[in-house]
């Protein structure tokens, strides 16, 4: 093995265009509902379906992991608790003080994982779990009373800014929230809920509307 | 509810986003293989349950799941700190 070559224990986990990839709200299909529905309410929601979706773990304190995160990724690791950044098409939220969600296009998912191992090095973890999870989008005038409803946190703009991310209880399940916007929320929730939080989502929001976009 | 403070995340949060871990700064034994049964069973199965100050362990289950310790007063549930794990109280009962 040459210096330059990489021992890569990664493995691309998506199959060859003959397979489809079907996001966990597959069976939902809100292509069709977005085309249907209707189309004015106060509560929008879209799926952002079949995302990379990666579990970085490294030493907040230790700078050359820092840096290497900021070669691959084009930005720094937000290490204020409960803060995200966004660059381009790279999203990294904070979920914990040495862990991190980090959200790239699916395709390009592989190709991240790959730079990875080659920038970073010493104790690191870094996993995909894009078949685990997807992101859904709740926005529209109604979206705070909505999620009040569902989680226990504090939406007062004061207390949870745009780019603020939590990790909470939602319903009966939990999700990563994140606020990027006044009225404009991104939920990450676990595959095995998925249909149960569509459920809830659409019963707690009947009585505002919900407007299906895809 | 207990309304709880997450050193970690460095806000306070509904006490369902977090899970009780039992009595915090229980030492395993260095040397299990020359313990006695009763150090190694009361390190094992026995734990306190105070009327008054308690030191407890918690997880923040649903948020960042790092756990932490809290002292927390069983008899009126008021919580007198919140602190890191490898971190030492400083509210204490005074027996």
């Amino acid at each position: 093995m040459s210096d330059n070559e990489v021992f890569a224990a990664v493995m691309n986990q998506l199959p060859d265009a003959s397979i489809p990839g079907y996001s966990p709200l597959h069976h939902a299909d809100l292509e069709t509902l977005a085309k249907q529905g209707p189309q004015q309410g106060g509560v929008h929601l879209r799926e952002h379906a079949l995302l990379g979706h990666l579990v970085l773990r490294c030493n907040p304190e230790n700078p050359e992991h820092l840096a290497g995160v900021e070669r691959v990724l084009g930005v720094a690791l937000p290490l204020e608790p409960l803060s995200s950044v966004t660059e381009g098409n790279v999203t990294v939220m904070w979920t914990s003080p040495d862990e991190w969600i980090v959200i790239v296009p699916g395709l390009e998912a592989f190709d991240y994982e790959t730079k990875f191992r080659a920038e970073m090095s010493g104790h690191y973890s870094l996993v995909n779990v894009s078949g685990g999870q997807t992101l859904v989008e709740v926005s529209g005038a109604n979206a705070v009373d909505m999620l009040k409803k569902s989680c226990p946190l504090d939406f007062n703009a004061k207390k949870f800014p745009v780019g603020k991310v939590a990790g909470t209880v939602f319903a009966k399940a939990g999700a990563v929230v994140r606020r990027t916007g006044e009225d404009r929320f991104e939920l990450i929730i676990r595959r095995s809920f998925a249909d149960y939080l569509w459920l809830w989502l659409q019963d707690a929001s009947r009585e505002y509307g919900l407007v299906i976009e895809a | 509810m207990l309304y709880i403070y997450c050193p970690h995340c460095g806000e306070h949060r509904e006490e369902e986003e977090f899970h009780p871990k039992g009595q915090a700064h229980i030492a395993r034994p260095l040397d299990p293989d020359n313990c006695t049964d009763k150090e190694w069973g009361e390190y094992l199965y026995f734990r306190k349950n105070p009327r008054g100050l308690h030191h407890e362990l918690w997880v923040h289950a649903a948020g960042c799941r790092k756990f932490f310790n809290m002292t927390r007063d069983t008899v009126t549930y008021e919580i007198k700190e919140v602190y890191k794990i490898g971190e030492q109280p400083s509210v204490v009962a005074d027996s």
